[in-house]
């Protein structure tokens, strides 16, 4: 980098020092909170409950066992699993043609589609739950994975559509023109040159609604009943529970998703590649 | 290239929104304009007319416009911070982005565990030697002590999201734009402020956006940490719902959150226009 | 590209993959009680495992128990086949509940068998456990009990002195009372403090007494702890020791004599000029029209009114039997705790019972805000009390003549709606 050539070298010196004391202080904050919650958890029921506490934990497992002896708690597990990826297929399947759509043509209706899309994740789910309950119970999709999925569908449909949309318009469409005049098609054209450069942050809003699903409690509690996911297991009768289960059952709620992102973090953050090109 | 070709890209999440959204939507929206079977807004005057409702929209007003701010300061430092790394950029981001994986109830509860009267900050400050006693935080004689644990929660728990959709954003300006700038002898804040910040402005948009709505239905921090002490538009909505058990006046609360979501998504999307040379 | 068409093939055949649960044998248990994951699994595991042919118990929070069983009951089909609930839950979907008279509930005092009828003539609910609330005190506090005080026949001006002689020799408020969003306050002011003061939780709302009674509440308040708003189940705060001193449901304070059983003590609720004001809340037991095996459920309810069942209901989840048994020896240590102490506070020569809200309907919700938001207005935002009384009675009132419901104990009885004087 030559950025920083015409600056006296101590200026420099100190400038970086800022810069990684900084990287540091907001890795601390970001996973201060979360060693908290696992001390926590990893504690015995006295030391949870005891003051002052202790900043290191005693790998007491009892806690977390409880939660992991739980019956049925692998099929929740499953079934969040189950629900959470068909929730990112269908938000992403639905929201990706229509982000393209709004980034690239200039139609009537647009703004009242983008509206639309806003409005579905300004409303209270929790009031949608009854309607959508009644709908459900009708149709037959009652407890049923597909139909939590379609639920939370609509919660992270806003996300996909968006994100997706800012990210084409960020890509020039001279670049789509090219490949025009290249003789591609307007399919071909997507496929070879705008997916490519699209794919990583397409991948990043799949993830979120892979998360939205997992965190989601209100509506699992209600259109589940045999296929429980982990949330609607473990998350609503925290608040319920004495304090070392609470945070027993927050950290086995929390675990799953931050090996998810750890697994996924490749697609989540590749468009580096892009800026580095 | 076909007419239609748009709306058939639309269909498809046109067709879901409108059964699982719209349909659902509707049916909630009547109810708050009917009382008894007629039509009226008898509902919007009984939530109105509680003397909680002014509180609930201070509160809920007040928390949006300390932490979305915030939070945008905070994911763009976060985002280019992560830019100019050359060592450990992914695993930086990684961490960075954990809570994206924390649900709202998980975060509250993380949260009142430092901040309640046995909680962690006590147990440091008391070991550290700097107070006796315990301190209590979460009183309801403090609010703003409350706020500030809120905010600092809320910061904490949904920075990250703004984060990542301002990194996609970063990683599709190309690099030439910037070094042009530096050509012409532009300072790193220049650059910044002239090149990035304008070429950044579609994720600007969608980030605010998200987050500003969702900032209105914030909940279950709020309800961790400020007890009863905190009413939001969100948490109103929730007691009339299921402990008054009168749905009507929770679907006037509900269109009161639309209504402001609209509002303020309307304000951004002028604000940040994306102009049509930007797309092309 | 999908269309409208295919995306419905897809539904259907995706549903079929994913396999919507069929009719099942077991009966679904759809409850408000025994949230907390311990109980609810000592509720599957001890109590209800022995009901053949088997039994799904689930405890949800309020608001998605409310919403399924709405959402049941207007699509005319469902899953559940027992609704469980405190009597104002199952208050709120009383026309989606079948008749039960079939069911012999003799064992079941008729007081309180009646309760279920949910002001119809038909049996809706039928009982199904029982609770009260108790004062706890850690064996620390006793050393601040003012002199010649008993636990046992204590008055409310005996409980402000020994909180603020507790405050004041601690350094900090160790009293603590449920007012967070979850906390059970509402009971506080409508089955102890009025109706010790005024005799009254309805007609002497705006009353002299309750003017007094509201005075000491706030006294009170002084030496109580300021985290109090975040309170909602004092066991947390007894057990963490930021609370020596609590009011509170005999179910959210088990856990404290539960993992300390020697530390703490229960004792009846203190007393007023009127009496000893305290209040049962039941539990219940109804079967909704759309329930899928309405016989199976109502099997079911038979086997949880079983004296044996009801021993591990009391086990399970601290609740009381509904119906007379021997109480064996090796009970928790909450219920060997609690027991003498309700059994005081119900013999005691001053004792005042009073009854849960009667024929409030849909209106129970905000009967019970009328007393929270008088709370709020007194004792946190600090108003004059009397004025907040008039305006809060103004609203009472309107909510009794809406409901048009009749005073119950300890109010006198009324012709039409309970009066608000």
């Amino acid at each position: 980098m030559s950025d920083t050539a015409t600056v006296a070298p101590s200026v420099r010196k100190a400038g970086r020092w800022v810069f990684v004391s900084g990287i540091v202080l907001l890795c601390v904050w970001t996973l201060l909170p979360i060693y908290l919650l696992m001390v926590n958890a990893l504690s015995t029921p006295e030391e949870v409950n005891g003051f002052p506490k202790s900043f290191i934990p005693s790998f007491d497992l009892s806690s977390l066992r409880f939660f992991l002896e739980f019956e049925g708690v692998l099929n929740a597990l499953w079934n969040s699993i189950r629900v959470a990826v068909v929730t990112m297929i269908l938000s992403i399947g639905f929201g990706a043609p229509a982000g393209y759509a709004l980034s690239r043509f200039d139609f009537p209706g647009k703004e009242v589609f983008r509206f639309l899309v806003v409005m579905t994740r300004a409303f209270p789910l929790p009031l949608l739950a009854l309607p959508l309950a009644v709908m459900f119970l009708r149709v037959g999709l009652d407890d049923s994975v597909l139909g939590l999925a379609l639920v939370h569908t609509t919660l992270a449909l806003p996300f996909a559509v968006l994100i997706t949309y800012s990210l084409f318009s960020g890509i020039p469409f001279e670049l789509e023109e090219a490949a025009f005049t290249l003789g591609c098609t307007r399919f071909q054209a997507f496929r070879k040159v705008v997916l490519p450069l699209a794919a990583p942050g397409i991948a990043a809003s799949a993830v979120f609604a892979f998360v939205i699903s997992w965190n989601e409690v209100f509506a699992a509690a209600v259109l589940t009943i045999k296929n429980r996911t982990l949330t609607a297991f473990l998350m609503q009768s925290l608040d319920w529970s004495p304090l070392h289960l609470k945070f027993a059952g927050a950290a086995a709620l929390v675990l799953p998703a931050l090996i998810f992102i750890f697994a996924v973090r490749k697609y989540l953050f590749a468009m580096w590649g892009i800026a580095n090109r | 290239m076909p007419r239609y070709l748009p709306y058939l890209l639309l269909l498809p999440a046109t067709v879901f929104l409108i059964i699982f959204f719209l349909y659902p939507f509707t049916q909630v929206a009547i109810e708050s304009v009917t009382s008894n079977g007629e039509w009226s807004l008898a509902n919007f005057q009984k939530a109105t007319s509680h003397w909680k409702f002014g509180e609930a929209f201070k509160n809920t007003m007040l928390l949006a416009a300390l932490v979305v701010p915030i939070q945008l300061v905070m994911s763009l430092t976060m985002a280019t911070v992560v830019q100019k790394l050359q060592k450990g950029r992914s695993a930086i981001l990684y961490i960075f982005a954990i809570p994206l994986g924390i649900s709202d109830l998980a975060a509250g509860l993380i949260w009142l565990s430092i901040f309640e009267q046995s909680g962690f900050l006590n147990s440091m400050l008391v070991g550290l030697g700097l107070i006796e006693q315990p301190i209590l935080y979460l009183s309801y004689q403090s609010p703003w002590i409350i706020l500030f644990a809120i905010v600092l929660a809320e910061v904490w728990r949904a920075t990250a999201i703004m984060m990542v959709i301002i990194v996609a954003g970063l990683g599709l300006i190309p690099r030439e734009y910037g070094e042009a700038a530096e050509v012409f002898g532009a300072t790193r804040w220049q650059r910044f402020y002239k090149v990035t910040l304008p070429m950044l402005r579609p994720s600007l948009q969608t980030a605010l956006i998200l987050r500003v709505i969702l900032a209105f239905e914030v909940f279950a921090v709020v309800i961790a940490l400020g007890g009863t002490q905190m009413p939001v538009l969100m948490s109103e909505t929730f007691n009339w719902q299921f402990n008054l058990q009168d749905r009507g006046v929770a679907a006037a609360y509900a269109m009161v959150i639309l209504a402001v979501s609209v509002l303020f998504t309307l304000i951004i999307l002028r604000a940040l226009h994306v102009p049509k040379e930007a797309r092309t | 590209m999908t269309s409208f068409k295919t995306f419905l093939g897809a539904v259907s055949g995706l549903a079929l993959t994913f396999g919507a649960v069929s009719a099942q044998a077991e009966v679904l248990f759809w409850s408000t009680q025994a949230q907390p994951v311990e109980e609810t699994q000592k509720m599957r595991d001890e109590v209800v495992a022995g009901f053949e042919p088997g039994v799904d118990y689930q405890a949800p929070e309020t608001g998605p128990w409310l919403t399924r069983a709405q959402a049941e009951l207007s699509a005319g089909s469902g899953a559940v086949g027992i609704l469980g609930g405190l009597h104002g839950d199952l208050t709120a979907v009383r026309g989606g509940l079948s008749d039960l008279g079939d069911i012999d509930i003799s064992a079941i005092p008729a007081d309180l068998a009646a309760f279920g009828k949910l002001e119809t003539d038909q049996q809706k609910y039928i009982p199904w456990m029982q609770a009260t609330f108790l004062m706890v005190a850690n064996k620390k506090a006793l050393d601040y009990l003012p002199e010649g005080a008993d636990l046992n026949a204590l008055s409310y001006d005996q409980l402000i002195e020994w909180s603020r002689a507790m405050a004041e020799g601690e350094g900090s408020p160790k009293f603590g009372f449920p007012a967070g969003p979850k906390g059970l306050k509402h009971r506080f002011f409508q089955g102890f403090l009025l109706p010790s003061y005024s005799g009254s939780t309805v007609t002497e709302f705006r009353s002299a007494e309750a003017e007094e009674a509201w005075g000491k509440f706030r006294d009170l308040w002084q030496y109580t702890n300021p985290a109090s708003t975040n309170y909602n189940f004092m066991q947390e705060q007894l057990v963490n020791d930021e609370v020596w001193l609590t009011f509170d449901h005999i179910a959210r304070i088990s856990e404290a004599f539960n993992s300390r059983p020697d530390d703490f003590v229960a004792f009846p609720v203190p007393s007023g000029p009127k009496g000893r004001g305290f209040m049962t809340v039941v539990a219940g037991m109804g079967v909704p029209e759309t329930a899928p095996d309405k016989d199976e459920a109502k099997a079911l309810i038979e086997y949880m009114l079983k004296p044996e069942t009801q021993i591990a209901t009391l086990r399970a989840t601290n609740f009381y039997p509904v119906v007379a048994v021997d109480l064996p020896e090796d009970v928790p240590a909450s219920v060997k705790a609690s027991g003498p102490a309700i059994e005081a506070m119900t013999s005691a020569e001053d004792a005042l019972p009073v009854l849960l809200p009667m024929g409030m309907g849909d209106l129970n919700g905000q009967f019970n805000q009328v007393y929270v938001d008088t709370f709020e207005q007194i004792v946190l935002a600090g108003r004059d009390i009397r004025p907040t009384l008039e305006q809060q009675a103004e609203a009472l009132r309107a909510l009794m003549n809406q409901a048009e419901a009749p005073c119950w104990l300890p109010d006198a009885p009324s012709q039409g709606a309970c009066p608000v004087n």
